[in-house]
């Protein structure tokens, strides 16, 4: 025995060892053959040049799951924007659409609208793209189960009047929410798509996707997607564009630490995760950027806010939800959470991009801001006291005010946030505790209306300030609230308004203005919902391969880089158009 | 014979039974609804397009069903080897997923615990009573024991991944390359599965070596051992005996951590963001989507019942005492 043991361990060193050995010794080989591949015109697609990929993360968690541009939640990365492509991109620093597949598009008159199409655009097949496959993309939406489904209730009917030329006459005309429309729905396919059904339309894989964009799938696995550049694509000529990667690879990282060990060994190019503390990372030499290079580091893209439920007391009163809103001190959140991250919100929630619709005069009348005095002065006044002394006020009835707080177990800078409003709430007398249930059951009780208060938010940055008025406003309130007016506020006056804003020409910003100016005023003396912070549009890039991220500074790109879903249209795609080798 | 391992096939089958129904009742007494959160991620704004997906998906996945008839139904598809579709990977089928992720967890699975195994007792038996070594080895293979697969992951990701860039600390293989046939693809995926292999490897061979170092002592001390050198026997023979019968406890050993080693594994391969089935069940869990739980601990409890009655027949194979025991039972 002991002499088979005296081979075996040997043997099972060496083995490790060499296990070991090749690790280590492999580590450079890939930048050695960077420059034999990528000088021959075929590059071997089972070896990617380092110095013509893109490796980005951040927005796909898991396996990709399918190729479905209907599916704009959970298609793979790329799926939209890079294999399929929308009439319009929008611009978001220009705040205005910027025509892709369509050359042109005019409102003829109030209800009519008519798009010309860019002539000599091909389907990656081969085929022509003309009229029909747009009208046909957008008829898909008669099936029910169509995410876009309840355009068809103010759409009349979409007619190809020639190869070029699609007339979408509407029954109301909803301008904002067409413009966003117009960049937001993929154009797919009529010779392929034809005759698939209801469900294959919605839950299809579509395997092989033909789309008239700028990339190709190349392959996926179980942690990725590669896509290959189409050097055929319509838009090198048309448009002047190239996209500067050859192939992009889309990483699923389970976690934010793996995407941020990644980014650290160069093996990332873009991390549109969140990653704390990368304020050290971009202020050390670690090659790392963000868009700017101070507070708050990125780009907004969303607002966060607080949810009260206002079926429920004491949330049902407005006096109340005003202390709230004063009572909150976002300032210790957005440093003391955050590290600076992120930036305080306006009264009114209207991201900065969004700037021109806010009206001042309203809000220096009627706008809130943190004052622990002034809470307590509005509780006092509105009839809350503290009768039993624990420090607490009680509804006016007497009876125990404890609210609970919900946001997402495992969100750890929501939770944070969560115990600093519960800590700030404390001082002027509202007791609020933190509760940190599993997402989905979240997600459940904040459809049922089961809770007190939660953070939210699912609004990101849109053409029109509309979309987040629909939020707060919508009506009539359903059983299931699933992605709107979760705090169940009724004011009829104000979901009135907000459908007038719809009817508003996008290109009256006066008249939208009008509208909103008495939107905020509503907002502002009934606080049915409260803004706390905006959320960035994480972009963390790596300078050691791509160079000419976007930046605030002098002559760089003023896009934002990111390939989270829906984003690739906001600015994601001129981006990769940007971008420039790091070794030229 | 028969009767020794019909019983143990019944017992296996008993087993089988409970831990597949206790595992399709988990999900669904855990709170949240998939089908909600389903819908709710296609951010569809629009009511009626609400109620409608709702109505569809539950339909589809079986959820408008009393839950008798689900589990019922549950037990027929699995009768015909179907999984179900993933709720968090829709539309594709279980099996598919898990197909996808399987030969990763196994290639951690079988040669770290295999080679931890065989390594640790040769080495346990090695180091005992040979003072310098069983004082080195002792005390590292406590150390080794001790720690959670997770931390000694995290720091060998930290050390050998981060700092010193020597590993990756992401995927199955480079993200730069496709799946082929080549020695620079094989190197890398041996390149990758480095670290998470030894990270499972070096926490169990600390028990191993500490468990068989143990019972060499206890065997060197009992009668036939020292009746063996009285007669003025080699040590080495005498080792080599202690060595056969200390090595029977630890085979039990090996059948009772199964299910911990493959629970380190799972954890493991998330540290790594290795593409195995252990980021598949936490991601399972968090999106709520039962078939993927069911189709993925379906699987992890067919490997540990087969493995373990592998190592039920591998003991009457290794000691002729069960065999002696069978015979008398069926005389």
């Amino acid at each position: 025995m002991r002499n088979r043991a005296r081979i075996l361990i040997p043997l099972v060193a060496a083995g490790l060892l060499a296990a070991g050995c090749t690790g280590g010794g492999s580590t450079p080989t890939p930048p050695a053959s960077q420059p034999q591949s990528s000088q021959g015109a075929v590059t071997n697609p089972d070896q990617l040049p380092r110095n013509e990929t893109l490796y980005t993360t951040g927005t796909q968690w898991g396996p990709p799951p399918n190729f479905n541009p209907i599916r704009e939640w959970d298609s793979a990365v790329g799926t939209k924007g890079l294999v399929y492509e929308t009439l319009f991109h929008y611009d978001t620093t220009a705040a205005k659409l910027s025509p892709w597949l369509a050359a042109s598009g005019a409102w003829t008159d109030d209800t009519t609208y008519e798009v010309k199409l860019r002539p000599g655009i091909k389907w990656s097949d081969g085929q022509p793209f003309t009229a029909k496959d747009v009208a046909f993309s957008f008829e898909l939406g008669k099936m029910e189960t169509i995410p876009y489904h309840h355009l068809w209730n103010w759409l009349k009917s979409v007619e190809a009047t020639d190869d070029q030329t699609v007339k979408f006459t509407f029954s109301t005309a909803n301008y904002q929410q067409w413009d966003f429309m117009l960049y937001s729905r993929s154009i797919v396919p009529e010779h392929i798509w034809k005759g698939r059904s209801e469900k294959e339309v919605l839950d299809g894989t579509n395997e092989n996707p033909v789309g008239t964009g700028s990339y190709k799938f190349l392959s996926k696995d179980q942690d990725r997607v590669v896509l290959q550049r189409r050097d055929d694509w319509w838009g090198k000529t048309t448009l002047g564009m190239e996209p500067k990667p050859r192939y992009i690879v889309d990483i699923a990282t389970p976690s934010n630490e793996v995407a941020m060990g990644m980014l650290l060994q160069k093996g990332l190019d873009l991390s549109n995760n969140f990653l704390p503390g990368v304020a050290n990372l971009v202020q050390g030499n670690f090659g790392l950027t963000t868009y700017y290079n101070e507070p708050p580091y990125m780009l907004s893209a969303n607002t966060a806010w607080l949810v009260p439920n206002t079926t429920k007391k004491p949330m049902d009163d407005p006096a109340f939800r005003k202390a709230l809103a004063a009572s909150v001190d976002v300032k210790k959140i957005v440093e003391g959470v955050y590290g600076n991250l992120v930036k305080a919100a306006s009264p009114t929630g209207l991201l900065p991009q969004w700037d021109k619709y806010v009206d001042q005069s309203v809000v220096s009348s009627s706008g809130f801001t943190f004052d622990a005095a002034k809470a307590k002065k509005l509780l006092a006044e509105a009839g809350y006291k503290d009768g039993d002394g624990d420090g607490y006020v009680e509804n006016k009835d007497g009876s125990k005010i404890s609210l609970s707080l919900i946001v997402p177990s495992g969100w750890t800078d929501w939770m944070e946030s969560a115990r600093s409003i519960s800590a700030s709430a404390k001082t002027v007398g509202i007791q609020i505790t933190p509760d940190f249930p599993d997402f989905n059951a979240l997600v459940e009780r904040r459809a049922k209306g089961d809770f007190d208060l939660l953070i939210n938010n699912e609004r990101q940055l849109s053409n029109s300030p509309y979309t987040y008025y629909e939020y707060m406003f919508q009506l009539p309130i359903q059983k299931q609230q699933n992605t709107v007016n979760f705090a169940r506020y009724e004011n009829k006056k104000a979901w009135d308004l907000v459908e007038q804003l719809d009817q508003v020409k996008t290109d009256d910003t006066a008249g939208m203005q009008k509208i909103i100016s008495e939107l905020q005023q509503i907002h502002l003396d009934d606080m049915p919902i409260i803004p706390l912070w905006y959320n960035g549009l994480w972009a963390q890039s790596s300078t050691s391969v791509w160079k000419n991220w976007p930046s605030a500074e002098g002559g760089a790109p003023k896009t934002g880089a990111v390939m989270w879903r829906n984003w690739l249209e906001l600015g994601g795609f001129e981006t990769l158009t940007q971008l420039q080798p790091s070794g030229s | 014979m028969r009767r020794y391992f019909g019983r143990k096939l019944l017992i296996y089958g008993l087993t089988f039974f409970v831990a597949v129904t206790v595992n399709w009742m988990i999900p669904r007494f855990m709170p949240g609804d998939p089908i909600a959160s389903m819908v709710a991620r296609a951010n569809v704004t629009n009511a009626q397009a609400v109620e409608a997906m709702r109505a569809y998906y539950s339909n589809l996945f079986g959820l408008d069903q009393p839950l008798w008839q689900q589990y019922v139904n549950f037990w027929g598809a699995l009768a015909h080897g179907d999984f179900g579709i993933s709720i968090w990977l829709f539309p594709t089928p279980v099996t598919d997923v898990i197909t996808q992720a399987v030969p990763y967890t196994l290639a951690l699975i079988i040669p770290s615990v295999l080679l931890s195994w065989v390594v640790g007792n040769r080495f346990g038996a090695y180091a005992a009573r040979r003072k310098l070594l069983d004082n080195t080895v002792l005390p590292v293979g406590y150390v080794l024991t001790a720690m959670p697969y997770m931390w000694l992951a995290v720091l060998l990701a930290w050390g050998f991944g981060v700092l010193l860039g020597w590993f990756p600390v992401a995927g199955g293989y480079s993200f730069s390359m496709r799946p082929n046939w080549s020695w620079t693809f094989v190197l890398d995926l041996l390149h990758h599965w480095a670290l998470p292999f030894l990270s499972l490897f070096l926490v169990a061979l600390g028990g191993w070596a500490i468990g068989m170092r143990n019972m060499i002592i206890y065997e060197l001390e009992s009668d036939y051992s020292s009746y063996l050198s009285a007669l003025g026997a080699p040590s080495r023979l005498i080792r080599r005996y202690a060595f056969r019968n200390a090595v029977l406890p630890q085979i039990t050993g090996l059948a009772l951590q199964l299910g911990v080693l493959v629970a380190g594994a799972l954890v493991t391969e998330i540290v790594f963001a290795y593409p195995g089935l252990g980021s598949l069940i936490l991601k399972a869990i968090q999106n709520k989507d039962f078939f993927l739980l069911q189709g993925t601990f379906l699987f992890i409890v067919l490997g540990v019942l087969i493995a373990n009655f592998i190592i039920d027949i591998v003991y009457v194979v290794v000691d002729p005492r069960t065999r002696a025991g069978m015979a008398g039972a069926q005389a």
